[in-house]
């Protein structure tokens, strides 16, 4: 049992995230991290190899910079290597042009199942997956809360608006998972001495052979959202349910 | 200067189609002189509600045989959108929504713009507002290439509106074979019930966080909403611990609500859940963190313990009736 698990390194999310007033992308300046949503992918790989019996959990990623940071970490959690398109073209690329350089760089080694999360922490599209998925001319399944492989056969349990759907289907294929699928693992003191030494290859766009991407939308303005401003803040002393009450009534609800 | 023709992805609800695919199909007639909703479980009685929303026609896809409904409607567009040539393509913000557009943009190598807002035409183009990093600021953004664009919209960012047009004719289509797309199937779907008014639409909201600290404790926020007449809601996070049904989740993966009031209880208020409930008309937050997030867009905040505060509410309200 061969994955890919796709991950994003992004920046710490607990600064707030800015576009450059100039070129309108994303500012990554300091180190990036492992996008938070991905460890899910990457334990759910980690436990479905194991469970197989054997086989390799490769990392995909696409990053400035050569940026590894979010990589070790990764590593560091038990995958086994990982391959990383860094390029200056490909700043400000869009979902697709990410997708088609991630699907590139999962075509280089044989893969059984490709994983990914339902939504990134910073640009959260949630289109990237299955548009990775249709590139590579296979099946997906998004929203999985839970995932199992019987007999090389993919059973996924998908979120819908109503509760949840059983979905099946034939390997290769992709799944996007949430963040309810599994409890991802602390890299252990051992993972991380072992993630030093773990084979990283670091590709540009002419090693990926994938033609010349280019990115179809602008943006044309950045403006800030309207803030709601607070209103009164209390401390409970006892008898601060008498306040919701008031308000309540207040606004008629009650 | 309007465009020609919008086609519009379509979901099914309870009720017939979902409120949302009417917001689109509302937005969508304010641009273009053709609007076609593409569907999918829904029955012919449909094409009078899209039709008063402005849809002129319905495609809806029959024998889907357990296929994934967006990669099926994605197949679907992609054969006839050469020859029928949309300017661009509505999707609500759902998982099929979001399948679909996905599918059909790397199909034929379109571009999508996602978390959009708000559109406005200006000098024949579509102009897109997209909510980023949460919801705190909001971005203008356009497609450069030629080809429809496809455009995945937030729930509630229009307001749906019946004008009387006539009823939208129907065309059923067989899905057929769509390739290995078509292999993930759905073997049996499973209905987690929930009681009172629906979450994106009820006057009242409660919703729960990590701060009830156990799932017992999720009663109180269903009691005070039954009490209220309102719906029960949550965050992420006890969705994700298996507290509450998906169904139950404010926010940005989950429904987006604007009640009368929003009352949170024990939710820090993280971007990703204020975006989806920021738009409620009061919000009441109670957290025993004087620093929570939640505090910065509530309109009375209590700073007290869910435990001690929620009970006596109940109580009072119940005293009341
Ligand atoms: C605020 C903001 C708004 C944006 N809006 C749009 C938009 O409307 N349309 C558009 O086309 N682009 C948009 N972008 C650009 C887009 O975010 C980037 O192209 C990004 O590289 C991929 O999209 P995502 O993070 O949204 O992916 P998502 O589809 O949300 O990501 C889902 C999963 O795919 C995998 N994945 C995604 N990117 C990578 C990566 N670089 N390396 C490894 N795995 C990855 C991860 O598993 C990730 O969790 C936006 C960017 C920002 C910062
Ligand atoms: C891509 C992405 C998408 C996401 N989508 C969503 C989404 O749709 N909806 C969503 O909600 N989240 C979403 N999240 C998760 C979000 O970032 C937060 O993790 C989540 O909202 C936190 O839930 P919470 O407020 O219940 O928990 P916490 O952040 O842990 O907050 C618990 C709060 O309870 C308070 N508390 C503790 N004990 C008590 C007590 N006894 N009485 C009163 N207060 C108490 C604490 O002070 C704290 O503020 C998303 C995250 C990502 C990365």
């Amino acid at each position: 049992m061969n994955i890919a698990v796709c991950v994003k390194q992004i920046p710490d999310q607990s600064v707030p995230g800015k576009l450059d007033p100039g070129t309108h992308n994303l500012v990554r300046d300091g180190k990036l991290i492992l996008d938070d949503s991905d460890s899910y992918g990457v334990e759910m790989a980690l436990q479905l190899v194991d469970r197989a019996g054997g086989g390799e959990v490769t990392l995909i990623s696409m990053a400035p910079n050569g940026e590894v940071s979010g990589i070790r970490t990764a590593l560091a959690m038990g995958a086994d290597r990982a391959v990383l398109v860094s390029d200056p073209s490909l700043a400000g690329s869009d979902a697709l042009t990410t997708a088609k350089v991630l699907a590139a760089a999962i075509r280089r080694n044989p893969f059984d199942l490709v994983m990914a999360a339902t939504e990134s922490t910073d640009g959260y599209t949630g289109t990237v997956p299955v548009q990775v998925a249709e590139l590579l001319d296979i099946p997906s399944v998004t929203f999985a809360k839970k995932v199992e492989i019987e007999n090389g056969i993919l059973k996924v349990q998908r979120q819908t608006e109503s509760g949840y759907d059983e979905v099946e289907c034939p390997l290769p294929a992709l799944v996007s998972v949430t963040a309810g699928v599994v409890e991802p693992r602390y890299p252990s003191f051992k993972g991380i001495m072992a993630a030093k030494s773990k084979p990283v290859d670091v590709l540009d766009v002419a090693a990926l052979g994938t033609g010349p991407l280019t990115t179809s939308q602008e943006i044309v303005s950045v403006r800030a959202a309207e803030e709601r401003a607070s209103g009164t803040v209390v401390v409970d002393e006892g008898d601060a349910f008498q306040q919701v009450v008031e308000f309540l009534e207040a606004i008629k609800v009650i | 200067m309007s465009l020609s023709k919008i086609w519009v992805f379509v979901e099914p609800s309870e009720s017939g189609v979902s409120t949302t695919s009417l917001e689109l199909i509302t937005a969508a007639s304010g641009f273009a002189s053709t609007v076609e909703a593409f569907s999918y479980g829904v029955g012919s009685e449909v094409g009078q509600i899209l039709g008063e929303h402005g849809a002129s026609k319905v495609v809806v896809a029959n024998g889907l045989n357990g296929v994934l409904a967006g990669t099926a409607i994605a197949s679907i567009m992609a054969k006839r959108i050469s020859a029928e040539a949309p300017d661009a393509i509505f999707f609500g913000s759902t998982a099929e929504g979001r399948d679909a557009a996905a599918r059909l943009s790397a199909k034929l190598d379109l571009p999508v713009l996602t978390n959009v807002v708000n559109l406005s035409l200006e000098g024949g183009v579509l102009l897109s507002e997209n909510a980023v990093f949460g919801g705190s600021e909001v971005v203008s953004a356009r497609f450069k290439s030629s080809g429809p664009g496809l455009y995945v919209i937030r729930a509630k960012s229009f307001a749906p509106e019946a004008r009387g047009g006539s009823a939208a004719s129907v065309e059923e289509v067989a899905v057929g074979d769509i390739g290995s797309a078509g292999k993930a199937k759905i073997v049996q779907s499973h209905v987690e019930a929930r009681s009172g008014p629906k979450l994106d639409e009820a006057p009242v909201v409660v919703s729960g966080g990590r701060g009830l600290g156990q799932q017992d404790s999720y009663q109180m926020i269903e009691e005070l909403a039954r009490l209220l007449n309102g719906a029960p809601g949550a965050s992420r996070a006890i969705v994700d611990a298996g507290w509450v049904p998906y169904a139950y989740q404010v926010g940005q993966t989950g429904k987006t609500v604007k009640p009368t009031v929003y009352i949170a209880c024990g939710i820090s208020g993280a971007t990703q859940h204020m975006v989806g409930m920021k738009g409620a008309k009061n919000i009441i937050a109670i957290n025993k963190d004087a620093d929570a997030p939640i505090f910065t867009i509530a309109d009375l905040g209590i700073v007290g313990d869910v435990h001690k505060v929620l009970p006596k509410l109940i109580e009072a309200i119940k005293s009341r009736s």
